[in-house]
């Protein structure tokens, strides 16, 4: 693919994973500017573009609404990438599916309004066909690279699909069930390094899980291993992978 | 001549989350002067109920990827108050710097990303590769040290890992320390010559006036930013304080039957808060050397240009490289310790504020006796800019009609007054959006 025209679009959302193209620093982010031509960014330009080979779409699919917008990306681009948690797995967003009375909650009285009518929250695949993800929240802007550099060279990338204990014994971070705590990275996506327990926090699955990830063993482990009450245990893969529980 | 105007601006581009302009004048009447706010609504308070209290931080401070340290300070902190929790100076010390990394970089972006365009006449930074090299490799390279200046300390700048409730998982070393002071003294140069572009662009600025009240975190210790008292200024120069608990009273949420985004107000319709309040409120507490860059920029308290909230940001990036570099002498000189984190000594209500990048920041949750939190309520500061912008459409329109600009000048005037906010929509975590017909 030469110099591919690259768009970036954004739904329900932080827009943090956009905000991680600015981290790179001079040198790298111009030199990316060497091989992509970023055509349209709302969030950063006022151009827009007719036809995109890649379209990066940030955010989950929320609300009937925003399908039109959706498939108006995807009729323009050749290629769309899930850019990030939200639009890959429905991320923190989909925290909500469970409950019924969020909008009450939240906005009371006014909570029958039609434009705060949204769904459940959704990955943008629930709309739209997504041909790549980059997962993570925030996406790991090195893993980006990677794989634009796999399109731009006409390699297929390589999404992992193996649980980040094995990225932690390679670092040889002290495990978080070790440090008396509890941890996701038993069934969490790897591919961000595990940066999560090596800073002493547990890994909250924020990739999604790996595929057929074993959910009865993760309720166990976490009450025997991680001391989490019954409630804890159950309610605990639902901040970022509610989409992807069995339940759902 | 009686003029027909017809602004519609559906999604304004260089602004965090979505925002429209409505403007209809029909004869020289003004039918309609609106800013809208469309964003989707993302439930956050809903989301963090039946959350254990270590993980509240970490759900919210997904509220915003560019703010998000100060939502994750804002949260840490209304939980170690609902908690009863006593942080120790050291964990406030390494927060603070961890704060002004997240000023500096958000500014820098704002004042070079998504400024800059308007003051260079380019529709975004991408042409200006090519036409202004330079100033963007600056703001490249400054972007990246707030980045790495934030993630020495809080793991990573978006979403940080690090800190948590009662204090820090993973106390940065002193040789982290060192680093960040090492990387901002390497910089001190490229600050000063950001600085001097935007004065140098500083007659772009459109002039225009409408003092308001302005609200900021106030501390005796310091130019209030990670902690302290809400305080306002009025546009004579009155202050008066007010305690972070008592934050309702002072923002007062209310639903214009004129507007779209749920609005706040203190003693007039509209308060201000950002860059300018920090700066109107707080203006002797700056470092010498960001007040030398305000005086070149023309600026003294009380400032009423609300276009001058980025020139506010610019005095502001000094000062936050100039105070973290005080602060981090000062930590060096006792050394730094390995503490673990502070237990809960109780479980209740309890709210916290800090100051992000576009204003002052309010969370609160409540507890129960598990540690599993029963709600939460988050005032964030665009929404409470969103009445301040009305009111200065509603002076500025009238003016730019008086001075007979075309519908092209006076769209770029009002997304560049929109802009100047800093309006970072996607935090907004409760408003509404209303359509009404005429």
């Amino acid at each position: 693919m030469s110099k591919p025209k690259v768009g970036f679009f954004d739904f329900a959302s932080c827009e943090g994973c956009q905000i991680e193209l600015t981290n790179y620093g001079d040198a790298p982010f111009l030199e990316l500017l060497n091989h992509i031509d970023i055509v349209e960014f709302r969030e950063a330009m006022s151009e827009k573009a007719d036809h995109l080979d890649i379209a990066c779409i940030e955010g989950s699919f929320t609300r009937e609404a925003d399908r039109a917008r959706l498939e108006s990306i995807r009729a323009r681009a050749d290629i769309v990438i899930a850019y990030g948690a939200c639009a890959a797995t429905g991320g923190i967003n989909g925290l909500k599916n469970h409950q019924e009375d969020y909008k009450k909650f939240v906005y009371g009285k006014d909570a029958d309004m039609p434009h705060l009518d949204t769904q459940k929250a959704m990955p943008i695949s629930a709309a739209i066909k997504v041909d790549y993800s980059v997962h993570g929240c925030p996406m790991d802007k090195y893993e980006f690279l990677d794989i634009v550099s796999h399109l731009v060279h006409g390699k297929e990338p390589v999404i992992p699909n193996h649980p980040v204990c094995m990225e932690c014994k390679l670092n040889e971070t002290i495990c978080r069930y070790q440090e008396g705590d509890h941890c996701m990275g038993v069934v969490a996506r790897a591919g961000c390094n595990a940066p999560c327990p090596a800073d002493g926090i547990p890994c909250e699955a924020c990739r999604g899980f790996v595929d057929n990830p074993n959910e009865k063993a993760l309720k166990k482990v976490l009450m025997e291993n991680g001391g989490l009450s019954e409630y804890r245990a159950e309610n605990k893969s639902r901040m970022f992978t509610a989409t992807l529980r069995s339940d759902a | 001549m009686k003029k027909n105007i017809n602004i519609d601006v559906h999604h304004l581009t260089r602004v965090e989350g979505h925002g429209n302009i409505k403007v209809n004048v029909t004869e020289g009447k003004i039918e309609e002067c609106k800013w809208e706010v469309p964003e989707a609504p993302r439930f956050f308070e809903a989301m963090v109920r039946g959350r254990h209290y270590t993980e509240v931080a970490r759900i919210t401070s997904r509220i915003c990827g560019i703010c998000s340290v100060g939502h994750t300070l804002a949260s840490v902190k209304a939980t170690e108050n609902a908690l009863g929790i006593e942080v120790t100076p050291q964990t406030k010390i390494l927060r603070n710097i961890l704060k002004h990394a997240e000023n500096f970089d958000s500014h820098v972006v704002h004042v070079g990303v998504l400024v800059a365009p308007d003051l260079l006449g380019a529709p975004s930074v991408f042409p200006l590769v090519a036409t202004h090299g330079d100033v963007v490799k600056l703001v490249l390279k400054l972007k990246r040290l707030g980045h790495e200046w934030g993630s020495l300390i809080g793991g990573r700048t978006t979403h940080p890992t690090t800190v948590v409730p009662g204090g820090f998982s993973r106390i940065p070393t002193e040789a982290d320390i060192k680093l960040v002071k090492e990387k901002i003294l390497e910089n001190v140069e490229g600050i000063h010559a950001l600085a001097a572009t935007v004065a140098s662009l500083a007659p772009k600025i459109p002039a225009f006036d409408r003092p308001t009240e302005y609200m900021a975190l106030h501390s005796d210790e310091e130019y209030g930013l990670y902690d302290g008292c809400i305080q306002t200024i009025m546009p004579d120069g009155t202050k008066e304080k007010y305690d972070v608990q008592n934050y309702k009273s002072v923002t007062n949420e209310w639903v214009s039957p004129n507007s779209t985004a749920k609005y706040t107000k203190n003693k007039l319709s509209s308060y201000a808060a950002g860059a300018l309040a920090r700066f109107n409120n707080n203006y002797d507490q700056l470092h010498p050397e960001a007040k030398k860059l305000a005086e070149v920029l023309g600026m003294k308290p009380v400032c009423g240009n609300p276009y001058l909230n980025s020139a506010a940001q610019v005095v502001e990036i000094a000062h936050s490289a100039y105070e973290a570099i005080r602060l981090i002498d000062e930590l060096l000189e006792v050394g730094i310790k390995d503490e673990e984190l502070v237990a809960p000594t109780k479980f209740s209500t309890g709210a916290g504020a800090t100051e992000v990048p576009r204003g002052i920041l309010f969370h609160e949750y409540t507890y129960d006796e598990n540690g599993i939190c029963q709600g939460g309520n988050c005032i964030i500061p665009t929404n409470q800019n969103h009445a301040n912008i009305q009111d200065d459409f509603d002076k500025i329109v009238p003016e730019l009609l008086e001075a007979e600009k075309t519908e092209e000048e006076m769209t770029l005037a009002l997304e560049m007054l929109v802009r100047a906010y800093d309006p970072c929509i996607s935090c907004s975590t409760h408003y509404l959006d209303v359509t009404f017909v005429k």
